[in-house]
């Protein structure tokens, strides 16, 4: 009976639930010698857990129809697409060259705004410089909003308004780095040292020169390693934007794979790793010396 | 920012640190740098009917297609934010499982070769390179346009940032209970079930219900390309400019996403 | 009974950390291994289990090599051998019960104890052990609720639950302070005496050695300098083995505040 324990498992859950919540399980053939050995605690709670788990992951692949015989089926058709991937057209390159500047660009000057409109809004999150929770509770509330919309959705959106260009992506990614980096920003804010406010504010300053003096020195370096790390996001990110129309390189997968060129696709993929590999790389020293 | 005031008195008698002739290069590149992005962006391709659009959408979203929520037949919003969500869950289940070979190949350890971590490593930051988005065009390629292939791509994508948080969680963890199950002649399984995994698992669970609420978030994009969830209908209301339902569909992602974090975030801090 | 021939222990680096080390440790002693730290007392107990690979010579337990050893019968000498740490090595996370039954799976199968329960027997043990040292009523508490001493004794009850024939404990009390020292060498003295588990202990505080142990060992620079009863092990001949006179440092009781509790012991 103890070589099998997930039947029985089960059904001692079952039983559980069917009882009353407060009946601790014993484990059978223990009550009679228990001396002063303490009780072992009640299982039901680890058993409503699993058992949740489980009905959730039941439910999900019903919904969403996941089946492994499909994939097994479908793996064929996939090999065959690799297959038909490479070699990759290495010709395509001087083709995509503008695209993936366009590409960088966009990410560059979306960090930058990002970052811009950040500072701000992070100063007002923080708690311990902000004047009252009336303030810096409602801006976090925003700020949570704004960062539940993800880059590519933006995107969507920015392009319905904007038109099709490298515009709307810029902005998407505007928007996205400004909710991650004043995030990242007003925590780090929180955890600064008091001791040069208190100095600052004992020298008569103002609140502006409280800010330059006792706050900026400490969240410089921080401030920008996060906006290195956004930027690195926002490569990633930029490369695929282009497939709701919002320019850089991602536009050519649609462009591509409607033509069934997968060897220029492959082309594509090779050449947004390299690049995001190397600015990964760069970003990642330049972090590294920041701290 | 640099603080050179009333510099000139003391310069004779105070040297000033070097570091700050590399600054003025480090600024002319990077002036040099925006020159260039800035040159390549066309700013005047701006529709004229952006602002009516963008008031049209501000009034979607205060005043939303209330009836797209529930529809007795078809795809309405319930439909589609539970299915982003059925998507988000299975993927993340997924990857949960099948980075649980690679976070144990890249954990470094005294008793492994470096290379072996290193190449499990280089594999994981491989696979996290590849946007989920084009992994979903992938698998549709194979499965058909549907939520399984969302599941799919959501499912190997993760398993390049997970693998890693969970390689960090073996790397950190402490090798005193390993020893001393060696030492009482436990097999490897033994040490890994008794030593190693009630160690690591709450870090672990932690780790899978932070990807999770990122995934949901790639779940409500995997729509745009056809692989299932909220944004296919998001799109499509987008392109025949039905501005309240891209109101009402916009509210829904925004507050299931919150209302998810917000669980989420409390159950993870129950495990640590 | 444990025997090592011409042990000897050298360091990828060059030094040595054994050299040509002779021992045979008979059933029942309780054993000190004292010496400056460096002097390679972590080694030679850690050698004894092969927790660390010796570069010479052979160790037998009970007459098998467990230098040769390998697989399942390495698994099974060392099923035999107990190991009490200085840091407890106890997964904090789970729960003592647990922390005790881990000492028991060289008893079963790997599938058995990956997919089912311990047998109540084990159970029973478990309990017994955790009697013994006096901690039953934690059983399941988690182990990062206990204090040092406290999980000190858990790691003593899973030695026990282990069902172990010889004990090595390797600095089992010096991340403790001198009261629960005193405890837990109690424990570990009784174990020894009731249940007639060898046992080997490293120890820093030479007093304590003295104490407790019915022999001493002295190491210095990977070499045995001293091998004796404890009658002999005078301050004289311990100014030998550390190469300088004793110092306070190495007095337990010189720590402890009020009147010689250790006395008792001897």
């Amino acid at each position: 009976m103890n070589t099998n324990p997930r039947p029985n498992a089960k059904s001692n859950a079952q039983a559980n639930a069917n009882k009353s919540a407060n009946l601790s399980v014993n484990p059978p053939g223990q009550a009679g010698l228990n001396r002063d050995r303490p009780q072992a605690p009640g299982k039901l709670k680890h058993y409503l857990t699993a058992v949740i788990i489980l009905l959730l992951l039941w439910g999900s692949s019903v919904d969403t129809e996941a089946s492994l015989g499909k994939l097994i089926q479908g793996s064929p058709n996939m090999l065959d697409l690799l297959r038909e991937m490479f070699p990759p057209k290495w010709s395509y390159f001087d083709n995509i060259v503008p695209a993936m500047l366009e590409t960088i660009r966009m990410a560059l000057i979306g960090t930058t705004f990002g970052a811009i409109f950040a500072v701000p809004v992070a100063l007002l999150c923080a708690s311990n410089l902000s004047r009252s929770a009336w303030i810096y509770q409602p801006v976090r509330f925003l700020l949570n909003l704004v960062r539940t919309i993800p880059d590519l959705l933006l995107a969507a959106i920015f392009v319905a308004i904007f038109g099709l260009g490298p515009l709307p992506g810029m902005m998407a990614l505007t928007v996205f780095s400004f909710g991650l980096i004043a995030k990242l920003t007003y925590e780090a804010l929180e955890t600064i040292d008091r001791g040069p406010l208190e100095a600052m504010t004992s020298v008569g300053a103002s609140s502006v020169q409280r800010i330059v003096f006792g706050v900026v020195p400490q969240i410089q370096a921080h401030f920008i390693s996060y906006v290195l790390y956004t930027f690195e996001i926002n490569v990633r990110a930029a490369a695929v934007l282009g497939l709701v129309g919002a320019g850089g390189i991602g536009h050519y997968y649609e462009v591509t794979l409607g033509f069934l060129e997968y060897d220029k696709t492959c082309m594509i993929i090779l050449f947004t790793l390299a690049v995001v590999l190397l600015i990964d790389y760069v970003s990642t020293k330049l972090r590294e010396k920041l701290l | 920012m640099t603080t050179n005031a009333n510099a000139n008195t003391w310069r004779h008698k105070v040297q000033k640190p070097k570091k700050n002739r590399y600054r003025w290069l480090i600024y002319l590149l990077l002036l040099l740098l925006y020159i260039w992005a800035f040159a390549g962006i066309p700013f005047d391709g701006i529709k004229e009917t952006a602002g009516q659009i963008t008031k049209s959408i501000l009034s979607g979203l205060f005043s939303p297609d209330w009836d797209y929520v529930y529809l007795p037949d078809g795809e309405d919003l319930l439909r589609g934010l539970l299915e982003t969500l059925t998507i988000s869950i299975l993927g993340t289940f997924v990857s949960s499982l099948v980075c649980l070979p690679f976070a144990f190949w890249s954990a470094a350890n005294r008793s492994k070769p470096r290379f072996a971590s290193g190449s499990g490593k280089m594999l994981l930051s491989f696979i996290r390179t590849f946007p989920e988005i084009v992994m979903a065009l992938l698998f549709i390629k194979a499965v058909g346009p549907n939520a399984f292939a969302g599941v799919l791509a959501l499912g190997l994508h993760s398993v390049g940032m997970l693998g890693k948080l969970f390689a960090d969680e073996i790397e950190n963890m402490d090798h005193g209970p390993t020893e001393a199950l060696v030492a009482a002649g436990a097999s490897r399984l033994q040490i890994l079930w008794f030593a190693v995994l009630p160690q690591v698992l709450p870090g672990f669970l932690s780790y899978t219900l932070y990807r999770f609420e990122i995934n949901l978030r790639s779940a409500t994009i995997l729509g745009v390309i056809g692989a299932g969830g909220i944004g296919t209908p998001l799109i499509f209301a987008l392109s025949s400019r039905d501005w309240d339902r891209v109101g009402i569909i916009l509210l829904g992602i925004i507050v299931m996403i919150t209302l998810v974090d917000w669980i989420s975030g409390a159950l993870r801090k129950k495990l640590v | 009974m444990i025997e090592l021939r011409n042990v000897s222990k050298t360091y990828p680096n060059g030094t040595k950390g054994l050299d040509q080390i002779n021992l045979k440790i008979e059933p029942g002693e309780f054993v000190a291994i004292v010496g400056l730290s460096g002097a390679g007392k972590s080694t030679l107990l850690r050698s004894m289990n092969r927790l660390h690979d010796i570069s010479e010579g052979d160790i037998r337990i009970d007459g098998k090599s467990i230098t040769q050893a390998s697989g399942k019968p390495l698994r099974m000498i060392r099923r035999d051998i107990g190991m009490i740490f200085q840091s407890f090595n106890l997964v904090k996370r789970s729960s003592v019960l647990r922390n005790v039954l881990a000492g028991r799976v060289g008893y079963h199968s790997t599938l058995r104890t990956l997919f089912g329960r311990f047998p109540e027997a084990d159970v029973e043990l478990a309990f017994q052990a955790l009697e013994r040292v006096n901690i039953v009523e934690k059983a399941y508490a988690r182990a990062d609720q206990l204090s040092g001493g406290q999980q000190q004794r858990v790691a003593i009850a899973r030695v026990l639950a282990q069902e172990a024939k010889i004990i090595l404990a390797d600095e089992p009390v010096a991340s403790l302070d001198p009261l629960t020292t005193k405890q837990v060498m109690d424990d570990l003295k009784r174990i020894n005496v009731e249940l007639g588990i060898t046992t080997i202990v490293n120890l820093h505080f030479i007093d304590l050695a003295r104490s407790y142990a019915t022999r001493i060992i002295g190491l210095r620079a990977g070499q045995v300098v001293f091998d004796g009863p404890v009658s002999e092990a005078t301050d004289e001949r311990f100014a030998e083995i550390y190469g300088r006179a004793i110092d306070q440092e190495e007095l337990l009781a010189t720590r402890l505040p009020g009147p010689q509790v250790l006395e008792a012991k001897a």
